[in-house]
């Protein structure tokens, strides 16, 4: 099981420019940080996720989860989307995160489905909730919400009760069957 | 040939041109038909959330909605002739329960079971629809979060008198203006607490 540091070194060595840091995933008060993350930017994302899976030190053989956050009016928050990639190796039985900031309009994400095969479903989920878009994606289509839906519901600045789609709807009556 | 011509529900007891033919179709057309069909009412399970767990449990046998003539859950909309909407439903599969409801053959019935199918319940969200009743016709609904089976067993009687009173119209001439309100035949028999 590789120290975090131990990751961050591997990482630093093929990465050097821009300089790289382990963050806290959790901060918290009684006891220090264990699980990390590390922010990359969009740019370096495919060259770095692809190095992560592929070395001996990190061997993150699995992408357990890809979410996405909304920062909105979140305190301190300098960027608006963070697509979050969660990283887990089998062999070394160690886990990283990997937060990519985005930002309106029309946040851009490189997909990994070429690295990762599981990522499909998640970032069509992202790309739906969201509409972060995945630049690579194979089959980039909503996937919960149905193909007219025009709105992404998990941004913080849409409403819970949504935009009238639950209304406007074609109505069966008796005299239609 | 003139006593063909006559309406049936209009010939009196001393008619003597009644035959026998003629009384046994006077009989189902008034009585017997809604008497079969009353009492085979073949559900259309459209279930999709724990009221269609209370559904399951109604048709099981402790519950056992045989003893109604409902037993018969098709999944198949064209066998059947009872729509129980049990669960919430997602506007995405608002399309769906549109076309079930459009393929079931005449007379159909529907129940909308629970308080998700009939409001939405507590789900008040973008993606729920706030009662299958905006979108297609509901004949009857069954409260409850979700309806014990006694419950759904009274929708269900509710459906067979509605049924009874209703004649052989097809659903399209039934609706709003029946001016038809079916109650619970039960009473309420708690004491009520005294003051």
């Amino acid at each position: 099981m590789a120290k975090p540091e131990e990751m961050l070194t591997a990482l630093q060595s093929k990465f050097p420019s821009p300089p790289l840091e382990l963050l806290p995933l959790v901060v918290r008060s009684n006891k220090p940080a264990d699980q990390f993350y590390v922010r990359i930017e969009p740019g370096a994302l495919l060259e770095v996720m692809r190095f992560l899976r592929d070395d001996e030190r990190t061997k993150f053989e699995q992408l357990i989860d890809l979410t996405c956050v909304d920062y909105l009016n979140f305190p301190d928050a300098a960027d608006r989307y963070g697509v979050v990639y969660s990283l887990l190796s089998l062999t070394h039985n160690h886990r990283l995160w990997i937060k990519c900031f985005v930002n309106d309009p029309r946040p851009t994400v490189p997909s990994v489905t070429s690295i990762w095969k599981s990522a499909d479903w998640m970032e069509r989920e992202v790309f739906d909730m969201f509409g972060v878009v995945f630049e690579g994606h194979p089959d980039l289509r909503r996937i919960l919400t149905w193909d007219g839906f025009e709105a992404n519901p998990l941004r913080k600045d849409y409403p819970l009760r949504g935009k009238g789609e639950r209304e406007n709807y074609p109505v069966i009556h008796r005299t239609d069957a | 040939m003139e006593k063909f011509q006559t309406d049936p529900h209009n010939m009196g007891n001393d008619d003597m041109v009644t035959t026998r033919l003629e009384t046994l179709v006077n009989f189902f057309r008034e009585k017997g038909v809604n008497w079969a069909r009353k009492n085979s009412l073949w559900p259309m399970p459209f279930a999709t959330a724990c009221c269609g767990i209370e559904l399951m449990a109604t048709g099981a046998s402790r519950y056992d909605i045989a003893r109604f003539g409902a037993e018969v859950m098709r999944f198949s909309p064209r066998q059947s002739d009872l729509l129980i909407c049990a669960g919430r439903v997602a506007i995405k599969m608002m399309p769906v329960l549109q076309r079930i409801y459009l393929q079931m053959a005449e007379p159909k019935w529907v129940i909308s079971m629970g308080a998700c199918a009939s409001t939405g319940g507590v789900f008040d969200t973008y993606a729920v629809v706030q009662g299958v009743d905006q979108f297609i016709p509901v004949d009857v609904y069954v409260p409850g979060c979700p309806p014990r089976p006694e419950t759904l067993i009274e929708g269900i009687m509710a459906i067979q008198r509605l049924v009874e009173k209703d004649g052989i119209r097809p659903s399209a001439e039934r609706g709003k203006g029946m001016g038809l309100v079916v109650q619970p035949t039960y009473q309420l028999t708690m004491p009520t607490a005294a003051k």
